[in-house]
């Protein structure tokens, strides 16, 4: 690894994973838990008689209440990671221990929110909010009244009745999310879910996404390529490599918040650290990119 | 709206050129160039043949027993279909066992069974019925089969995540997915059925029904009643397609994504 000390105002970057960081400490406050926990997770796929390495030695500890962002180019193996976290693949080697239990299944303590929205077309918003809640055990009155409750929080209680194919992408997604969360999980595991919205969209649901796991006090794991949009909404950005995809590091995001909660995409320091993960990603400006990516 | 209506009208016309062209030609050739009228008889006598036999109430007996025998065995025959289609999808031993020799079977002619069937269900009603019911069991079985397969895989993610039950999966995710597949099987069965059911009537035993007033038709050298039937044939096809259309876009209106 080379000299990446230009970025020293941000605290030392660690390029290895480290745990519990006197920096994390600064930004996740105290007392904080881990409640999820990766040890030396590896996962290989056989594609037509040639053994893929998607994972390696991937070691990482989440705490309670966390905003994780976790960022790389595609094929770096951040998809496969999640749907490792949800048991949809059970197939690999090390551990994941959720509050010390190894991960055997998807479970309602995990919700998901997908890069496609994955609605039922043939369901309602509503009901499409409400299929999640198949395997609860509220009675029919509170199923109703915390679906009501959820699409007032993602914004879209005038369109309870409405089809999928009725709603634009952003309002897709906004339901997707209402999904992912109808169940109140312990996890928020966010797999590019504003990937594929224009621009001004994506802004605008990163705010809410933003509101929204404030209110919940819901740990999140995001997953994205946009950089801007793991440090705008991280607490810590992992940073991953891939062939085989591998952690790079993992930098703490101390930046001040602006108002309301929302950080400053302009500010000098937003900027900085955002070329920094750029430059660990190997595609910064000038020979700091260089450097890192060698 | 004027437009929307014109549109409309352009495709009617287009549609029926090509029959009222075939029409004026039948005409020329039956008047111009006198061809023998006992092997095509002028347009006018069919039309006359029809008015008379629809006034005799023959034809309509005819025409209702062999719907009849067609819905009778389409009924059976895609009720098994799409139930086995079903089955060969959800069920993968189901799938393991009976599908290669069931992609066989398709490889047999249809008319290839009628001996077979003749032989075990008799020639008679019956015979006819299950014929009719195997023409109809094919097309369904293999669209809700093919249904079953192509249920999207972010789907059945979707419904491993929310711990889904088996039967969650088939009432919220499975059936309504393979719906259209489930259409597709049960359009083409009624086609297919509807085809046996006068294959049936002209290569089985004589019995009432369209295909028996054909055969009369040739054996008396009736040349116009023959017509009318082939006439009327198309007729009942082309009901049958429209009915499941529009009785398709009704269920299935809400599927636009």
């Amino acid at each position: 690894m080379t000299d990446l000390h230009h970025a020293s105002h941000l605290h030392t970057p660690h390029l290895h994973a480290v745990e519990d960081t006197p920096a994390f400490e600064a930004t996740a406050g105290t007392g904080r838990n881990t409640v999820l926990s990766l040890t030396r997770v590896s996962k290989h796929f056989d594609v037509a008689g040639r053994r893929v390495q998607a994972l390696s030695d991937i070691s990482l500890d989440i705490q309670e209440g966390e905003f994780l962002s976790i960022v790389g180019a595609s094929g770096c193996g951040k998809s496969t990671l999640l749907r490792l976290i949800l048991g949809l693949d059970r197939a690999y080697e090390g551990s994941i221990l959720l509050d010390g239990e190894k991960v055997k299944r998807p479970g309602l303590d995990r919700g998901i929110v997908f890069q496609e929205h994955r609605l039922l077309p043939w369901l309602s918003v509503e009901a499409n909010v409400a299929v999640a809640l198949r395997r609860s055990k509220l009675s029919a009155r509170q199923k109703r009244d915390t679906v009501r409750w959820h699409l007032q929080l993602v914004g879209l209680e005038k369109f309870a009745e409405a089809y999928p194919a009725q709603l634009s992408g952003g309002m897709q997604q906004r339901v997707a999310i209402a999904r992912a969360l109808v169940n109140r999980p312990r996890f928020l595991l966010l797999d590019e879910p504003l990937g594929a919205l224009d621009a001004l969209t994506r802004l605008r649901l990163q705010d809410e996404l933003k509101r929204i796991v404030r209110q919940e006090g819901i740990t999140t794991i995001l997953v994205t390529h946009d950089v801007d949009e793991a440090v705008y909404l991280g607490d810590r950005i992992v940073i991953m490599q891939p062939h085989p995809g591998r952690i790079a590091g993992i930098l703490p995001v101390i930046l001040p918040h602006a108002g309301d909660d929302s950080r400053n995409r302009s500010d000098a320091a937003f900027l900085r650290l955002r070329d920094h993960v750029l430059g660990q990603l190997g595609v910064g400006h000038g020979d700091i990119a260089i450097q890192a990516a060698e | 709206m004027n437009s929307q209506i014109k549109t409309r009208l352009a495709r009617i016309w287009r549609a029926i050129a090509l029959p009222l062209v075939l029409l004026a030609a039948w005409e020329a050739a039956t008047r111009l160039n006198p061809v023998d009228p006992h092997l095509l008889p002028p347009l006018e006598d069919v039309v006359a043949r029809g008015w008379t036999e629809s006034r005799n109430g023959d034809f309509l007996t005819a025409l209702l027993a062999s719907l009849g025998r067609d819905l009778a065995g389409f009924a059976i025959g895609a009720l098994i279909g799409t139930a086995s289609g079903l089955a060969l999808g959800f069920l993968r031993p189901a799938q393991a066992i009976l599908g290669p020799t069931l992609r066989a079977h398709r490889q047999i002619a249809l008319f290839a069974w009628v001996p077979l069937i003749a032989v075990w269900f008799g020639a008679g009603e019956p015979g006819k019925i299950a014929f009719i019911a195997l023409a109809a069991f094919q097309p369904s079985l293999i669209n809700t089969w093919r249904g079953v397969q192509e249920i999207p895989d972010r789907f059945r993610e979707l419904a491993a995540v929310l711990t889904f039950s088996r039967l969650d999966f088939l009432r919220l995710v499975g059936i309504p997915a393979i719906l259209p597949a489930i259409f597709t099987g049960l359009k083409a069965a009624l086609i297919y059925a509807w085809q046996a059911t006068i294959g049936a009537e002209l290569f089985m035993t004589i019995a009432p029904g369209i295909g028996g007033v054909m055969m009369q038709g040739r054996q008396l050298f009736q040349m116009d009643l023959v017509l009318l039937t082939i006439l009327l044939l198309g007729l009942v096809g082309a009901g049958f397609n429209t009915l499941a259309g529009l009785s398709e876009t009704l269920l299935l209106r809400r599927r636009t994504s």
